[in-house]
């Protein structure tokens, strides 16, 4: 890191700037497919939250005595290991949830998201960066899986955290959200269509928070006076 | 015989854009014509909604991408794309329907690909297939033809339906419509003869459906006449339809329409002449429009007899619009003098 904040650049790089859902595009299969409720892309965006750091950690810790020619299967061992203690955690506490994701929690091992930030960021850098990093991206991958999932619950069923009792237990009950029973529900958005266009409208919302953010920019640099006029 | 010499200055009249939309339109008159005196005041709510939207988004789109609004709003081709949705929705279709089918035409159909001209997919069907997929119910209940025992919604009955939604007598009115009958009565068993005793069926095609697909016809020759269109797209459209049934037919009559059926039940006329000939997202060489026509009448069949959704041509135009940028690149005609694209 050759940056005077490099703390501060891994959280705007994993959270904004470089966030894997909206602009790295990474991991769209899981993306699509689970996020068609909030609850769900919360799950999943979890799971993947606590694969993301361990890996990044484990990697990182060993990448001294990994050779440079094998590293990868290096790492896909790693993170199969990992994903697999992951998954027997999440059988074992929340067995309804389980059965929601299914197939998609063994299948974040595949998830490239993972092996990209072990090849890109944990292979090179000391533990202290890697495991915030690991962070910080699996932390911008779920928001963007809990926002993916928010609208598509919206326009599909109208409801919020319509299951959140298979994840916080019963007493979460309380917490779903129901907005009208005419509401007819727009089926289109719970189908994989639905998920390619709310995700383009996501990433078509974030283009346009950074141009008017660059064009502002640059127009206070325009107005600022010269401080040093020679 | 007198064969006129025509001398030099060879002037070529060009027509805008606008012209030939409004032809456009003109021809898709007989055909809304006669779905209005069958199916009564549900086809001018819907005909008003549809434009009054399609001119209303197209107007917000070009507002928000900064483009001028007059040149674009005066080429009518936001007009044709709220006709051909108008007609394609069941007649009394509630507003809020209409306004969807229209904003994901316009909004995500259209301007999103960067407005008229660039747009890969029919306009129209990407209004209609999101529409379709979403809500089965409203899309599937149309009206039992007018001139029938059940009759029509008078004007008040039909604002009510539209605006406010449950009128009471609404399903009494509300019939299967052929295809549909056709795919549900044949997993019971019965015969396509048996069938086609049932109310949902006139001559040939479905009852009064057989009268709108003649008048689009009508409207769609005319089309062809005033070469708005060229002859390529409905004629293989049509022959693709038409033999695909016509093999089935022959092979067990039973349980497969004939072909004229086919070809004047729902939406095949309308589709070959009016909806697959959609300039911008049909393919642009000859043989590339026979290919794409083709396989436009060929997927209609399939999803038609094999597929869930009774009528097909939504998917069909949507499906092939996908390959056109692969036929013109491979069927563009030889200039002459020159070895083929791909020749030896």
């Amino acid at each position: 890191m050759s940056t005077e904040h490099p703390y501060r650049e891994i959280v705007f790089n994993g959270l904004w700037q470089n966030n894997p859902g909206l602009v790295q595009l990474l991991g769209l299969c899981p993306l699509m497919a689970v996020t068609t409720n909030l609850v769900n892309g919360l799950g999943l965006g979890i799971a993947t939250l606590m694969t993301l750091v361990t890996t990044n950690l484990l990697i990182s810790l060993l990448r001294p005595f990994i050779r440079e020619e094998i590293r990868i299967p290096a790492f896909v061992l790693i993170i199969a290991s990992t994903v697999t203690a992951i998954e027997l955690l999440i059988h074992a506490y929340f067995s309804e949830l389980y059965a929601v994701l299914g197939i998609f929690i063994p299948l974040i091992v595949t998830n490239c998201i993972i092996i990209g930030r072990a090849e890109a960021y944990a292979a090179k850098n000391p533990p202290k960066y890697a495991w915030l990093d690991g962070l910080m991206m699996g932390i911008g991958f779920a928001l963007v899986l809990v926002s993916l999932g928010a609208i598509r619950e919206l326009l599909a069923h109208g409801t919020l955290f319509s299951q959140a009792h298979l994840m916080f237990g019963e007493a979460a009950r309380g917490l779903s959200l129901h907005l009208s029973d005419d509401f007819k529900g727009l089926l289109l958005a719970a189908l994989p269509p639905g998920a390619f266009i709310s995700l383009g409208f996501l990433v078509a919302g974030k283009n346009y928070i950074d141009q008017r953010r660059a064009a502002r920019a640059q127009q206070q640099a325009l107005l600022k006076p010269v401080s040093d006029p020679l | 015989m007198i064969f006129g010499i025509k001398t030099s200055p060879y002037m070529h009249a060009p027509q805008s854009v606008g012209q030939v939309m409004a032809q456009v339109i003109y021809a898709l008159l007989p055909g809304t014509l006669a779905l209005l005196w069958f199916f009564g005041w549900g086809v001018v709510t819907n005909l008003l909604l549809s434009l009054g939207f399609a001119v209303l988004l197209e107007a917000l789109m070009l507002k928000l991408r900064e483009r001028p609004l007059l040149p674009f709003l005066t080429d009518y081709s936001a007009v044709v794309t709220g006709w051909l949705l108008a007609v394609a929705l069941p007649p009394y279709s509630p507003w809020w329907l209409i306004l969807i089918a229209l904003m994901f035409a316009m909004v995500i159909g259209k301007h999103l690909y960067g407005g008229l001209g660039y747009n890969p997919f029919n306009p129209a069907m990407v209004g209609y297939a999101a529409v379709l997929v979403s809500f089965p119910i409203e899309m599937t209940s149309w009206p039992a033809p007018a001139l029938t025992s059940i009759g029509a919604l008078s004007l008040n009955e039909t604002i009510q339906q539209v605006f406010l939604g449950g009128l009471s007598t609404w399903d009494g009115l509300t019939q299967a419509t052929s295809l549909d009958t056709i795919k549900t009565h044949l997993r019971l068993g019965e015969t396509v003869e048996q069938i086609s005793q049932g109310a949902a069926f006139g001559w040939i095609g479905g009852q009064a459906w057989e009268w709108v697909s003649v008048a689009w016809l009508a409207g769609g020759l005319w089309l062809i006449y005033r070469k708005i269109i060229s002859w390529h797209i409905p004629v293989a459209l049509m022959a693709a339809l038409a033999g695909m049934a016509l093999v089935f037919w022959l092979i067990n009559p039973d349980h497969y329409s004939s072909p004229l059926f086919h070809l004047m039940t729902g939406a095949s006329i309308l589709g070959a002449f009016f909806i697959a000939t959609d300039p911008v997202s049909a393919s642009t060489t000859p043989l590339g429009k026979l290919l794409y026509a083709g396989g436009i009448g060929c997927f209609t069949y399939i999803i038609r007899v094999w597929g869930s959704y009774p009528d097909a041509i939504a998917f069909a135009v949507l499906i092939m619009n996908m390959a056109v940028p692969l036929l013109d690149t491979y069927t563009q005609p030889r200039v002459y003098g020159t070895k083929g694209r791909f020749g030896s």
